[in-house]
């Protein structure tokens, strides 16, 4: 090799490695920073949707002077009548139990499923049933609620000789749309269970059915209720779906079979047809506050379970 | 400047050590290397050998705990100082991994994609860098007809010589090889060691290989490391049949390893 | 014995409640189909609703669906993929971060009434647009987001790194890797994660009733100004999509056939959800097998 390329080359070395592309330069630090600026957003979203949901909802016992105690705890909502009256208490009770029943049903049945396809019939289940109830997360809300108007009120109409419209109407149509979140999140906790514990119970003896109540079910206990939770969050924010098939009184309900009223029932219905920053407007905002409370409830229920499992393990 | 002033050696450690964390992987390393040869480095897994290769392009910048002290200088720059931009260095410097890892792209598109970064958009010109980077990695005769189908549907020899081809066509002067071959059946492995041996005329390759065989065949200077410290650097045809030092007898000769 | 009993039984009631999953999802589907079946005509799709009379369609409100569907995921994606590239690729392990991880729990959680609450607050009235379509489609963003910032992260995460090490290597910037490199592998999952929030999107009434509003103005599909108020691609007009006309139809429809109409529209929308599902499933895996596979 020539002594010339060589120094040629020596030079170019040190030139490539010392030298800055300002274009690339440039490229490569407007990128991280609209990336960040991407993810900044989400942080300020969350603190304007609580800021603005709250400073609304807070009006009511500050500008309209409700006391909060009554707001929550009277029995009548008759925000129309002479003086007004705002207790959300049949609204909240009814939020509870249509998202307890809900619960109720779907819990073991989505629990049931979960294990059927990750413990029992595990090719079965990869095939057929992640599939199904993939497309029955997809179903929209209104969907739901629209076969819940036309086939399950009239239903319970005709077998009750009631009016069909109730809590139980509510609760099997949120079941439903929770079911596939109850069992997916189940079955990821389940197939996470390590395949040495189930080995070490099934060569003691135990049958399969014992190993997965005893050993399984109970280490993935934790995962178990997180997904019960997160079907309960789900439930107790859903509106439409609930809100056409529950029959939207604010009489207390004494039954399953009767109708109640629900705190996203009674925003969807009533926040279109109220001016904006009167009292009965605001006690809307108020009602969405506490929805938006019961989401920040939810999330911490689901960090103290998380944390547990963490100990546990 | 003179001849005798340039440098023989192209890439020159100072008292380098490597920290994980509070671990050291890598001790006072002491090297010079020279230019056009083919050097390699052996040792025991976890004695640091690929360590020290991954500090000479910086890509144990990618890992968060990692600390690198002493000096490296590449043709007299240190390449640990702030003013040492690190794409320029690794256009210098290039790296093929110990898995052939081509891009989710066609086989054209794997090598045309850092020159067309580095600034070469003219097409004409780009397909020749394409060809003569694949004819120097003995792989233009098996791909010219293929050239726009994914680089995942060649083989596995295939893939590790076309990262081959995708190093070279930065031009760099330095090839870091880590563990090249280890993934690779006897045929594909001898294939790549051809390669070493004709690419040594252009590049200053440094090789990570486990195989002491692989070191004698294609290596001019052989370095072995023990528990991050080099044990003895010296010449290949040396080493593999009167070591300097005990140690590496020992391992030469299988008694550990 | 009774070990034996109890493990069977557990089995037969394990597979009864499969059944029964399975057997609601066909009965569901099967009785929306049935129901809606007769609807599904070229006239039903494309003619404007009647609100007194019968033989009112869903035109304008299938348009508007799939419009505000092109609105939202113009906005969301980029978002989506901006914040996922940084928590997969940016994101020091710190309180930003954290505080960036909880706002997207919050954020997921949040009921989709509340996020078109926040929406009529802040896109309809603070701007002073009113019910407009841009706002529902800023009010689906803010409900899409941390989907698409998990489904984005996670895609990218599943890149193997010895790809990211390959480019970095050739002295490609981080940034040029991340899009150039990064990105197209993590595609196919980015595709998938992407379609099913679309799917998502479309199925959507509760965020839309107080940001897009719930009716629509007679519109004329042969007026492409983009500021006229009769215009269908104004994005500042209100809008009525499918889904809230399902739910206008069963809780005030007058029309002698609003129950027809309801059928109809929910089969529609059934159908759109299946489309957006079954592609998902098929489009992930077809461009991975593209990118990896021979012939090209």
């Amino acid at each position: 090799m020539s002594h010339r390329s060589d120094t040629e080359r020596q030079s170019g070395i040190a030139r490539k490695m010392l030298s800055y592309n300002k274009r690339q330069w440039t490229e490569n630090v407007t990128g991280k920073v609209i990336a960040t600026v991407c993810a900044a957003l989400l942080i300020v979203v969350v603190l304007s949707i609580t800021y603005f949901i709250a400073s609304k909802g807070l009006s009511t016992f500050f500008v309209n002077g409700v006391s909060i105690t009554e707001f929550l705890t009277q029995i009548k909502w008759d925000p129309e009548g002479e003086p007004a009256i705002y207790g959300v208490f049949p609204f909240i009770l009814g939020s509870f139990l249509v998202t307890t029943l809900a619960a109720l049903i779907a819990a073991p049945l989505g629990i049931g499923a979960a294990i059927f396809m990750v413990e029992l019939f595990p090719n079965f289940g990869k095939k057929v049933l992640k599939p199904v109830i993939e497309l029955l997360v997809g179903i929209p809300s209104v969907v739901y609620g629209y076969v819940g108007l036309t086939l399950l009120v009239p239903f319970i109409r005709e077998q009750f000789d009631v009016l069909g419209f109730s809590l139980l109407a509510g609760g099997l149509v949120l079941a439903l749309m929770i079911l596939p979140t109850i069992t997916s999140v189940a079955a990821d906790s389940i197939a996470a269970v390590p395949q040495d514990l189930r080995n070490a119970s099934l060569a003691l003896g135990a049958t399969r059915w014992q190993t997965i109540w005893n050993v399984v079910l109970h280490s993935s206990l934790p995962g178990c209720l997180t997904a019960i939770v997160l079907g309960m969050a789900r439930a107790f924010g859903e509106a439409l779906a609930v809100q056409m098939v529950i029959g939207n009184t604010t009489k207390l309900p004494g039954s399953l079979l009767d109708p109640i009223s629900t705190l996203t029932s009674g925003i969807t219905l009533n926040m279109g047809n109220t001016i904006q920053g009167t009292p009965y407007n605001n006690a809307l905002w108020s009602m969405a506050l506490l929805l938006l409370l019961m989401s920040f409830v939810f999330i911490m229920i689901l960090r103290i379970i998380g944390r547990k499992g963490l100990v546990n393990k | 400047m003179t001849v005798s002033t340039l440098e023989e050696t192209i890439i020159r450690t100072r008292d380098v050590s490597v920290y994980y964390g509070e671990k050291r992987a890598v001790s006072n390393i002491n090297m010079d290397i020279k230019r056009n040869s083919v050097t390699a480095f052996i040792g025991p897994s976890g004695c640091g050998k690929s360590t020290l290769l991954r500090s000479m392009n910086r890509m144990n910048d990618l890992v968060p705990s990692c600390r690198v002290t002493g000096s490296i200088t590449v043709d007299g720059t240190d390449i640990n100082s702030p003013n040492v931009n690190i794409e320029g260095l690794r256009q210098v410097v290039g790296m093929v991994f110990q898995r052939a890892n081509p891009f989710f792209k066609s086989i054209y598109e794997n090598i045309a994609f850092a020159p067309r970064f580095h600034g070469l958009t003219d097409k004409r010109k780009l397909d020749e860098v394409v060809e003569e980077s694949l004819r120097k990695a003995a792989l233009w005769d098996e791909v010219k007809d293929r050239l726009r189908e994914s680089a995942l549907s060649l083989s596995g020899g295939q893939q590790q010589r076309l990262c081959i081809a995708r190093a070279i066509a930065m031009q760099p002067t330095v090839l870091l090889l880590d563990e090249p071959a280890s993934a690779l059946d006897p045929i594909s492995t001898m294939k790549i060691e051809e390669l070493v041996m004709t690419l040594k005329d252009e590049y200053t390759i440094v090789i990570v290989t486990h195989n002491l065989h692989q070191a004698a065949r294609v290596s001019e200077k052989t370095a072995f490391f023990l528990l991050g410290e080099l044990v003895e650097y010296n010449d290949t045809s040396k080493m593999f049949t009167s070591p300097d030092h005990e140690k590496t007898e020992a391992y030469i000769s299988g008694r550990f390893g | 014995m009774r070990a034996k009993i109890m493990d069977r039984a557990a089995t037969v009631i394990l597979t009864l409640i499969a059944v029964l999953i399975i057997g609601t999802l066909v009965g569901l589907l099967g009785f929306i189909l049935t129901q809606g079946w007769h609807k599904l005509n070229l006239d039903f799709l494309t003619s404007p609703p009647d609100i007194v009379n019968a033989g009112g369609g869903v035109g304008p409100q299938l348009f508007n669906s799939l419009y505000l569907l092109v609105l939202t995921m113009l906005i969301a994606v980029p978002l989506g993929l901006g914040a996922g590239i940084y928590m997969a690729e940016y994101a020091p392990d710190n309180k930003f971060t954290q505080f960036i991880r909880m706002s997207i729990e919050v954020l997921s959680s949040l009921p989709s009434i509340v996020v078109g609450l926040f929406g009529l607050l802040v896109f309809v009235n603070m701007t002073g647009w009113g019910y407009t379509l841009f706002s529902g489609a800023l009010a689906l963003t803010v409900f899409n987001l941390p989907l698409l910032v998990r489904v984005t992260e996670d895609a990218i995460r599943n890149v193997p790194r010895s790809q990211k090490e390959a480019s970095l290597a050739l002295g490609i910037t981080k940034w040029r890797t991340i899009v150039s490199v990064i990105l197209p592998a993590a595609l196919p999952g980015i595709l998938t994660g992407t379609i099913l929030a679309a799917g998502r999107v479309f199925g959507e009434a509760a965020a839309l009733l107080f940001t897009a509003g719930m009716s629509s103005p007679n519109l004329d599909f042969t007026n492409f100004a983009l500021n006229s108020p009769t215009s269908p691609l104004n994005p500042f007009r209100p809008a009525e999509t499918l889904a809230v006309h399902i739910w206008k139809v069963n809780s005030e429809g007058l029309a002698p056939d609003a129950r027809d109409v309801a059928d109809g529209a929910a089969a529609v929308l059934i159908i759109a959800v299946l489309i957006f599902n079954l592609s998902a499933r098929w489009f992930g895996t077809w461009i991975y097998k593209k990118m990896t596979s021979g012939s090209n």
